[in-house]
């Protein structure tokens, strides 16, 4: 049973996925349209409160609301709690009495969409929170691979990268565990989060192991910081040991689709060539951002009333 | 001053291992006797039937932010809230604004409290000037001003060096020094211990060898000088088996652990509650299990609150940018007595804990029921339930994981040097 706000993947079922990417097929077709608009939340004000700058993802979030005759207010305050300024939760309080029927939020912390979630009487969608969860990224690359395979049960996915720090491994490793797909995940050492295995997947150090019979590849985009020796030693090693190039995809089953959440960094996750061609799939996903959005916003904020919340 | 008598209670009295029904006549400050029945013509009576009869808890670390932090907390308000938890003496941390690092400061410290709290107040000092690890503060002019032990708690000294000098020198003045033993190169910016909770939260991790690291490196130093270290707050399986080898070898070391880690795991930060964010980090269950058993083992010797104090404010933010800390003076009883009701510990045992050894390590009078004491007592009712709301007690901060929650154990009445001070039907009573 889907609740009232979209958190993380962590929270959701098996049926709540399957109702959320039947959902987002049938908003694929209004994307075909001539006037790619339907009046489903005509009325309704979604605000995108993204603290941290997303191109991308906001404007994902915002076409989504506008096909959906939803009026979308973007609100990108550059205060965090640590500058001294407007605390995260007076800002979400701020926007609270201007009762808007959803708000997307978007932090570099960890857990403030939960925080604001339960200071607030608008449903929260959350658009990615530090290294926790981006539950709408994995929605939509739960949804391109269903439909280039047809089916997610069974599949073997292998996540490639800085897992560490990445939310989009960590809500995809919830998403695909929970739909029956087996899930790889590779990366050096330093990039593995503590006990990950205690979330059902396998780590490997060697990427040709983790990749073997893969029928997805999903290379993570991993931060230049990260890069400087910290975590790795270089760009160049890394991309030498963990880069997906034609050869190194050979391990992969030979149908495997490449996925990337993007933006790719060129050269160091996906080879160039990799990254425009088949097998890869990256503009698909991009497309599919927005009808599986425009899903995630008619069942989060179309409702006649919000429930009470829980405790 | 008049005679009180407490009637009928169970007594517990570790300093003298006496467990047993009786009653306890107090006169002129001072435990006067304590006999199977006694009777008293114009004494006040106490009728403690039902409950335990304790000598007053003793923390080993109390963070009372005054000076300078007094929207947290201050000596008047966190001595009202330690006398409420049955706390008659409290150790106070040295991180104040200015820090504690100067018998000007100490003087100040003691003399607010003279004032202002119905605690004793005993002060920790800072062992380096400013807390910052690089100079030692004057031990013995500090030590002459009344502080008991020594300190850059919240800080750790993480040159070796100047650790190994403190360490030295305190020999000489005969304190103890006490360390908060984190190895900050290894907690990195870790807010929530390693392990699969910090994996599902997305938060950095602060792993358990941080602190093992440096309790293994302090020990050593410890053996080298020959100095009494006291390991504070101690939360992990790891530092725990370091403890017990070096008692083992004759290294005067003593440790305390809090409540919170006694009780708590990390899946208490699962909600990215901020009042469960604390330095050292909730660990995990198996952590917790080895302290809750170096506890009743005497590996550890005392329980101490970590008590600190942060305003509403400055904990409703980013998890990340939270301090750490949490309040504990109030609800320390009802939440260690879970030790007893577990069958881990006697209630004689765990009133030791927390009273007769914390000031043993302080070396100071008191913990004690014994004939010509200070009348430093506590009476408590293990079993009573009910509810925490940090909004409606003593202390100014809120900031507790167990706010809203139904404890069990309560402390009725509070005496120090024979003065009620503290009567849970009528609240704080002194000065």
């Amino acid at each position: 049973m889907i609740g009232r706000d979209l958190l993380g993947i962590e929270d959701l079922d098996r049926a709540d996925l399957e109702r959320i990417l039947e959902t987002a097929e049938r908003m694929q077709e209004v994307g075909t349209r001539e006037v790619k608009k339907v009046p489903t939340l005509r009325g309704r004000t979604i605000v995108n409160l993204f603290f941290e700058p997303s191109t991308r993802t906001r404007t994902s979030f915002e076409i989504a609301g506008k096909r959906l005759s939803a009026d979308v207010v973007n609100f990108s305050p550059t205060s965090s709690s640590l500058t001294k300024d407007e605390s995260i939760l007076d800002t979400a309080r701020t926007l609270d009495a201007m009762a808007p029927d959803a708000v997307v939020v978007r932090h570099k912390v960890a857990g403030v969409p939960k925080r604001i979630a339960d200071a607030l009487a608008a449903p929260v969608i959350n658009a990615g929170d530090g290294a926790h969860e981006h539950p709408t990224q994995a929605l939509l690359d739960l949804l391109t691979v269903y439909q280039e395979k047809g089916r997610i049960d069974g599949l073997s996915v292998t996540i490639v990268g800085d897992v560490l720090h990445s939310r989009v491994a960590r809500s995809n490793i919830y998403g695909f565990l929970k739909l029956g797909a087996e899930v790889r995940i590779a990366a050096p050492p330093t990039l593995i989060p503590p006990a990950i295995e205690t979330l059902g997947v396998k780590a490997f150090t060697s990427l040709r192991e983790a990749i073997d019979g893969a029928d997805v590849v999903m290379a993570l985009r991993i931060q230049r910081e990260r890069l400087d020796g910290a975590y790795v030693p270089s760009i160049r090693e890394y991309s030498a040991t963990f880069g997906l190039d034609r050869t190194k995809l050979r391990f992969a089953k030979d149908d495997a689709i490449v996925m990337h959440p993007g933006p790719v960094n060129r050269g160091v996750e996906l080879s160039h060539d990799l990254a425009d061609h088949r097998p890869s799939v990256i503009l698909d996903q991009v497309r599919n951002g927005v009808a599986l959005r425009m899903a995630v916003l008619y069942l989060f904020a179309g409702r006649p009333l919000a429930p009470a919340r829980e405790g | 001053m008049g005679r009180i008598l407490i009637r009928r209670g169970r007594v517990l009295d570790p300093n003298s291992n006496r467990d047993e029904t009786a009653d306890v006549l107090i006169e002129d400050g001072r435990i006067a006797a304590v006999e199977a029945s006694l009777e008293v013509p114009g004494a006040e009576v106490i009728d403690a039937r039902g409950l335990w009869v304790a000598p007053g808890f003793v923390d080993l670390h109390t963070h009372l932010r005054e000076p300078g932090q007094e929207y947290k907390e201050d000596i008047a308000s966190g001595g009202r809230a330690a006398v409420a938890g049955g706390f008659t003496t409290v150790a106070c941390m040295a991180n104040t604004h200015p820090a504690n690092d100067d018998p000007a400061v100490t003087d100040y410290i003691l003399d607010r409290a003279r004032q202002d709290s119905p605690a004793r107040v005993l002060p920790v000092a800072a062992a380096t000037k400013g807390l910052e690890g690089s100079v030692m503060t004057e031990m013995s002019a500090i030590l002459r001003a009344g502080a008991v032990a020594f300190s850059d708690d919240g800080r750790t000294i993480m040159d070796s060096g100047v650790m190994r000098r403190v360490l030295e020198y305190s020999c000489m003045v005969d304190a103890p020094v006490i360390v908060h033993a984190e190895d900050c190169t290894l907690v990195g910016h870790g807010v929530v211990n390693e392990g699969p909770v910090s994996t599902r939260l997305g938060l950095p991790g602060n792993p358990a060898v941080a602190e093992a690291a440096h309790v293994a490196r302090d020990l050593l130093l410890a053996q080298l000088t020959g100095a009494h270290l006291h390991i504070a707050h101690v939360s992990t399986a790891l530092a725990v088996d370091l403890i017990r080898r070096a008692r083992e070898q004759g290294i005067h070391v003593t440790a305390e652990v809090t409540p919170h880690h006694l009780t708590l795991t990390d899946e208490a930060t699962l909600g990215y509650d901020t009042n469960a964010k604390v330095a050292p980090p909730l660990r995990s269950a198996a952590d917790a299990r080895a302290c809750r058993k170096a506890l009743v083992e005497g590996v550890i010797d005392a329980i101490a609150t970590d008590h600190a104090p942060h305003a509403v404010h400055e904990k409703d933010v980013e998890f990340t940018a939270a301090p750490s800390g949490l309040i504990g003076l109030e609800t320390a009883l009802a939440v260690v007595l879970d030790l007893v009701r577990a069958g881990e510990l006697e209630p004689l045992e765990l009133m030791r804990r927390m009273s007769t050894n914390p000031v043993r390590i302080l070396r100071r009078p008191g913990g004690s029921l014994g004939v010509g004491a200070p009348a430093d007592v506590v009476v408590l009712d293990p079993e009573k339930e009910w509810l925490y709301d940090p909004a409606k007690g003593f202390s100014k901060s809120r900031n507790s994981p167990w706010a809203g929650h139904t404890l069990t154990g309560q402390v009725k009445i509070t005496l120090v040097d024979g003065r009620l001070v503290y009567d849970v039907a009528r609240g704080v009573l002194a000065p």
